[in-house]
């Protein structure tokens, strides 16, 4: 491939992203112009409201104009970061969020370490080893993909917190340490269906890689196992576990939501559930905006890795 | 991608050699569930609603409480087997709908290519990239809790989901002679789609659409345990849970950890049948 080819390879994946970001904020600015009736009944949601706040409220949402300038009006304050005011706070959503992202951005980073690394260890030994362990492996894979959140998360408190009180149940902490441990159950939670996916599909992976001639002809002749399992199944198998990797890391900011709610954490997760229930538009808006943004990111920039991790992998898929 | 589907493949192919117990387990246990959501106002041994602050936080076991009580009295067998109701119904409703729509895109973009193609393909993609979660969330922040508006947006979500696989399974079985001939012999576009390709694909389409009630269970449960599902007194296992909460942390965990087990199992077991007829779908395609 010439680095031509490869460079427009990269701009159309960049385009079709933030294409992508684009459809989907008009969604997130259109979802409250979807609500049958006066759109400000629902932004206020029963507040009352004088007239002249009214008539603010219709003038900040770009209500009194037209959808096409409503919506480049908000997008365009959007990529100024100006994400408007909540209705509950009354402060600016950006600082509200950016306030609370040093909980949420710990918390993923934490179950993405612990699900990647887990996950990727579990399918390793049971790809490697066979037998009993890999049908173990693959039960409690399963089981732990099809675990939502919520009953991890409920089952961690009850045996952890509540029964043997070795983690506590609700709060972030202070320090790195003690937030650390605040934050373990937490993590585990969100990490349990991530690990079982991990799991499944780096076994697979794995087992594939090990199944392949040239595998086995260097096992066969007395290459150290270790050696070729480094070299040979690892690496040809990253492919794979990288992407799914991504799309899991992406879906846990959203897992994030039901976590930190359950254990009482001030992180952007919560503040997007209660905002919901409170009807704060302006705040579910810049999460679910940020959100988007996110999610595409990730796999986009995975998308665009694979094939420096794997030359099999060829720029746009030609050739396979 | 590419790499990943020879790897599942792979998975499966190792799998199918033994499949009974777990099948007929999760049969079993899907058919029971069922059963007790159709017949809970028979088998229930007392009312989901009535509370006895007496009796409350009743261990499993308890004479006339046989799976405990929660903290206001209110029994958890039966509210169980009264909360399978909208448990199972709101994510089936998701299930029909996505699959509907899915189903009828699929095949419209499938059959007619171009820029008709185009367009649904992209659209799908864009839905795709939305968290489901996510996008129901949306919708309850302008509609406010309820289970009705989160069921239409998951079904929204979960379109691309059966949409996708649809359009590929009838792009493949496009390019079979068959269909070619049936167009030679002058049938309509439609009635081809409908009467012969539909058909073909559609243990296909109800192995997705087993996956996706999975999801969608979890997906509606975690909005209920949310306070965003489900609305008092209406009760799905989810809410259940959700009340449970402050149960837990007393040291009473049962009346959250039943409701809990019951999603897992009944999601652990749609995703088994899923597998296996997606499996079975895969050892068909390779034997003919």
């Amino acid at each position: 491939m010439t680095a031509r080819t490869l460079a427009a390879w990269i701009g159309k994946r960049a385009l079709g992203a933030v294409l992508t970001v684009l459809a989907a904020s008009i969604l997130i600015y259109g979802a409250l112009r979807l609500v049958p009736g006066d759109p400000v009944l629902a932004l206020t949601a029963g507040r009352r409201l004088t007239p002249e706040q009214i008539e603010a409220v219709r003038h900040r949402y770009g209500l009194d104009q037209g959808f096409l300038q409503g919506y480049l009006g908000w997008i365009g304050d959007a990529l100024r970061l100006d994400l408007g005011t909540s209705f509950n706070y009354q402060t600016g959503v950006t600082s509200l969020i950016t306030g609370r992202l040093g909980v949420s951005g710990l918390l993923v980073a934490y179950s993405a370490v612990l699900a990647i690394g887990f996950g990727t260890a579990v399918a390793l030994v049971s790809a490697v080893k066979g037998g009993l362990v890999d049908r173990l492996a693959s039960v409690a894979a399963s089981v732990t993909t099809a675990t939502p959140t919520f009953v991890a998360a409920i089952g961690l408190l009850a045996l952890f917190s509540a029964g043997l009180g070795w983690f506590p149940a609700t709060g972030a902490g202070d320090g790195f340490a003690d937030r650390l441990w605040h934050l373990t159950l937490p993590a585990v939670a969100m990490s349990i269906a991530a690990f079982g996916v991990l799991a499944r599909v780096g076994n697979a992976a794995f087992a594939e890689e090990l199944g392949r001639e040239h595998v086995e002809v260097a096992r066969s002749r007395g290459a150290g196992g270790a050696a070729v399992i480094r070299r040979h199944v690892v690496r040809n198998a990253l492919g794979p576990l990288l992407t799914v990797a991504g799309l899991l890391v992406a879906s846990l900011f959203v897992g994030s939501a039901v976590v930190e709610t359950a254990f009482g954490l001030d992180g952007v997760g919560s503040l997007l559930v209660s905002s919901v229930s409170r009807q704060d538009f302006p705040v579910v808006q810049g999460i679910a905006l940020i959100a988007v943004l996110l999610f595409v990111t990730v796999n986009t920039l995975v998308d665009l890795a694979l094939p420096f991790i794997d030359p099999r992998v060829t720029v746009g898929g030609l050739g396979r | 991608m590419t790499l990943t589907i020879p790897a599942l493949r792979a998975r499966s192919a190792r799998r199918r050699r033994r499949r009974p117990l777990g099948l007929v387990l999760a049969a079993a246990f899907l058919l029971a569930v069922t059963l007790t959501g159709l017949l809970a106002p028979v088998l229930a041994p007392r009312s989901p609603d009535a509370t006895s602050l007496l009796d409350s936080l009743a261990p499993p076991g308890t004479a006339g409480h046989l799976l405990g009580t929660d903290s206001t009295g209110r029994d958890v067998l039966s509210r169980l087997m009264y909360g399978a109701r909208l448990s199972l119904i709101a994510p089936l409703g998701v299930v029909l709908l996505s699959g509907t729509a899915g189903t009828v895109l699929g095949l419209l973009a499938a059959r007619a290519g171009g820029w008709v193609d185009a367009v649904l393909s992209r659209g799908m993609d864009i839905v795709f990239s939305f968290p489901s979660l996510l996008l129901a969330m949306l919708v309850v922040a302008v509609s406010g809790p309820g289970l009705l508006a989160p069921i239409c947006a998951l079904a929204v979500g979960y379109t691309p989901f059966v949409g996708r696989v649809v359009r590929s399974a009838a792009m493949q079985e496009g390019a079979r002679p068959y269909m070619e001939s049936y167009r030679v012999m002058g049938f309509g576009e439609p009635w081809v789609a409908v009467r012969h390709l539909l058909p073909n694909i559609l243990p296909m389409l109800v192995a997705q659409s087993a996956l996706a009630f999975g999801y969608a269970l979890t997906d509606l449960a975690a909005l209920s345990y949310l306070g965003l599902g489900v609305r008092p007194p209406a009760a799905d296992w989810g809410s259940m849970i959700s009340q449970a909460q402050s149960a837990i942390l007393q040291g009473a965990p049962w009346s959250g950890l039943i409701p809990g087990l019951a999603v897992l199992l009944t999601v652990v077991s749609v995703n088994v049948l899923g597998e296996h007829l997606g499996g079975s779908i895969g050892r068909k395609r390779e034997g003919a």
